[in-house]
């Protein structure tokens, strides 16, 4: 026990011990999240008076990025599958990174929802005993409960090889390899979920759409490998590690292959909106044109979709592939569209117009903004934290024993 | 019977309109039921109201009772409360609305009357817009004021069409009705297969034996899932802690229905739980000035919404959504 209790002390030490860059990195973030707290706390006090959300666009920013972050969670997925199912030896050093970026994703994920909540401290109707979750018939409560699976899952996959590691034991396969497989499946199962969550709702024509959870898990498959790439490079320009090219070549052939497809798809959704042009079409006719002279989605769309195309340019050319410089331009151009194509491309107008035909517009209100990025600020102040710890155990600069 | 639509009202109740219009005309044609009225068809349920609990809060009573944050943190589930634990949660809520009010609330839990099936039908030919069902509905149901909730929304739509997208609900004027208009007025449908509830995560809302979806307001966790399962635009959010002054209090308040919401959580139209279980009618039946309201029990083949749905030719919104409303409309 004491033992552990070391383990545990040794690794916030090296979570609070770090460069200068560490330091002024992990202060910026903490001030941050500190500046959305305060945002947070008026919310609580005045209520959610203090967005623009309103009756007819009743969800907004928070569950905007709660979706996209579910996707980025479900990501990881493309490191484990390589790891376990094809024995990349390379992808393996990476892997745990991977892991805890879908665990910090998830925590974001779970503290977007909590955000969203008129009353949050209302969280315990949901716990087994005192709640009544409403499992099978709400898909929010199918939600809860796989979010919070996977959210285990990528806690105990991580935390037990590195706890391994630090031992200097090797890890006894059972104990963590079926959780491997069945993580494989689950990450799917996150964002299907959560796609779901929309498409069974008949009164919202723009979200009753088969090919939502397809769309969900392919663009989930290119920001993902995005994001990882921009991670990846930040390790290996300041954070010492050597993540070798063969990683990043396997990344970049992802998104060259996902981000096609999820244009695809969302060219096909909108070829049976626009063409048959009923009434249901409304939604993706604000979203690109706007109707009745409003129009407040229609730059952030066409932006959107500026960035994914010319994101997915730089993946498809052999020539503009090589160069890492013009990629990483390409990762932030892809992650930003896939953000927008969710959020305001998605969330938002499926609540514009009304099932009544009402023209209610929604950008979100600055309180909205700054717990968001309060929100972004703590999962990435989380993830560096784990991800230094975890380099330092990979690295044997954490040991049971020194070696 | 899908088995996640576990939470549906009991299955006679699950009829489509045309099956009920059919049903009602078969009962016309053995006609042996003595005529009953909307008021005695309530006879039977007396019981029932002679059950519902009653909290009354005396004004020295304010204080402890009042602020108690744990009280409701570890409220239980309306379903799950016993009838003492009911009791204390009306006398707590009484306490409050009396000192924030200076009014004497009474809180009332009606229970549904055994065999009643409420519906609502409404006359197109008759509605001109005028609205005073919305104001009346405001003032029976302690609506906030600022920002306002109103449960009903009236739609103007131009003759010729019913295509509810390109209705106004913003209309304005001197008088109504305005030439070649047709009003519409929308309020909860009461589904017989309600998406709302299907959705709700924690079991907040769910129908009621009577056919009337509730929700219990100390349960609802303000996710909204439900205001965007709603193809009726039937639920209201708090958006900050409901402005009301004293004087406009209806101090005769229903725990599922009428008494003063808390801030974020979700509220709707009841068909006036806490009136019409009691025999009377609902708030916006009674302030519309034009008759074009018709509301009762179904199971009563004498009642007056027996008769329209019996006779007239009636329709409900969105009938393709299977949502199976009990709020039919007609054009007399």
């Amino acid at each position: 026990m004491s033992g552990y209790l070391r383990y545990w002390g040794r690794m916030i030490g090296c979570a609070v011990r770090g460069s200068a860059l560490y330091y002024s990195w992990m202060a910026g973030l903490l001030l941050v999240v500190l500046v959305g707290g305060l945002a947070y706390a008026q919310q609580l006090k005045e209520g959610f008076i203090v967005t623009n959300l309103s009756d007819q666009v009743s969800w907004g920013a928070y569950i905007a990025n709660f979706t996209f972050l579910v996707g980025v969670a479900a990501a990881a997925v493309l490191l484990v599958v390589p790891t376990y199912l094809g024995k990349r030896e390379d992808i393996k050093e990476v892997v745990i990174l991977g892991e805890l970026m879908a665990f910090s994703a998830i925590v974001m994920c779970l503290m977007f929802v909590t955000a969203d909540l008129g009353h949050p401290e209302r969280f315990i109707h949901m716990m087994p005993g005192f709640g009544r979750l409403n499992f099978p018939s709400s898909i929010l409560a199918w939600d809860v409960i796989v979010l919070s699976g996977y959210l285990l899952l990528n806690l105990h996959i991580p935390g037990y090889l590195l706890y391994k590691e630090y031992k200097g034991e090797a890890p006894t396969k059972l104990y963590y390899r079926p959780f491997v497989y069945i993580s494989m499946a689950w990450a799917v199962s996150i964002h299907t979920v959560t796609a779901f969550l929309y498409t069974g709702l008949g009164s919202r024509p723009y979200w009753n759409s088969a090919i939502l959870a397809p769309r969900f898990l392919v663009s989930a498959f290119a920001s993902g490998p995005a994001i990882l790439i921009l991670v990846f490079y930040a390790f290996n320009r300041w954070g010492g590690m050597k993540i070798k090219d063969s990683v990043f070549e396997t990344l970049k052939r992802i998104i060259s292959i996902t981000l096609p497809i999820n244009m695809f798809l969302f060219g096909c959704e909108l070829f049976k909106e626009l063409y048959t042009d009923t009434t249901h079409a409304a939604s993706a006719e604000y979203l690109f044109f706007g109707i009745h002279g409003h129009g407040m989605v229609v730059p952030y769309m066409w932006a959107s979709v500026l960035f994914t195309t010319t994101a997915m340019l730089v993946f498809v050319v052999p020539k503009w592939r090589a160069k890492s410089g013009l990629v990483r331009w390409a990762s932030v151009l892809c992650i930003v569209g896939i953000w927008i194509e969710k959020g305001m491309g998605l969330v938002i107008p499926g609540f514009i117009p009304s099932p009544l035909g009402d023209l209610v517009e929604y950008t979100p209100s600055t309180v909205e903004i700054l717990v968001s990025l309060g929100i972004w600020a703590f999962g990435t102040f989380l993830f560096s934290a784990l991800a230094k710890v975890a380099v330092a155990i990979q690295k044997g600069e954490i040991r049971a024993q020194p070696a | 019977m899908a088995f996640w639509n576990r939470q549906n009202g009991p299955s006679s109740d699950n009829l489509r309109a045309a099956a009920r219009a059919k049903k009602l005309a078969e009962q016309k044609l053995d006609e042996v039921a003595p005529r009953r009225s909307f008021l005695k068809g309530l006879v039977g349920g007396g019981a029932a109201v002679a059950a519902t609990t009653t909290a009354l809060a005396s004004r020295d009573d304010s204080g402890k009772e009042a602020s108690g944050f744990w009280d409701e943190f570890f409220q239980k589930h309306y379903k799950e409360m016993s009838p003492e634990e009911k009791q204390r949660v009306f006398e707590r809520i009484a306490a409050q609305a009396n000192e924030r009010f200076g009014v004497q609330v009474q809180v009332h839990d009606p229970e549904p009357i055994p065999g009643v099936s409420f519906a609502f039908a409404l006359d197109l030919n008759k509605c001109n817009g005028n609205r005073m069902c919305v104001t009346a509905c405001m003032r029976e149901n302690n609506q906030s004021q600022d920002p306002p909730i109103q449960y009903i929304k009236v739609l103007e739509l131009d003759r010729g069409t019913f295509k509810l997208e390109e209705g106004n609900m913003y209309y304005e004027g001197e008088e109504v009705p305005r030439k070649d208009k047709v009003y519409l007025p929308v309020q909860c449908n009461q589904c017989d297969n309600p998406p709302c509830v299907k959705a709700c995560p924690v079991e907040a809302t769910w129908k009621e034996k009577d056919g009337i979806v509730v929700i219990d307001y100390d349960w609802c966790i303000g996710c909204r899932y439900c205001m965007a399962a709603c193809p009726y635009e039937a639920r209201h959010f708090n958006f900050t802690k409901p402005k009301l002054e004293g004087r406009d209090l209806n101090p005769q308040q229903g725990y599922l229905s009428n008494r003063v919401r808390p801030s974020g959580v979700v509220e709707k139209c009841h068909f006036c739980l806490h009136r019409t279980r009691r025999g009377h009618y609902p708030a916006c039946l009674e302030a519309c000035p034009t008759g074009a309201r018709k509301f009762g029990d179904l199971n009563d083949p004498d009642s007056e919404i027996s008769a329209v749905l019996r006779d007239k030719r009636v329709f409900v919104l969105k009938e393709e959504l299977n949502t199976v409303p009990r709020f039919f409309y007609y054009f007399g």
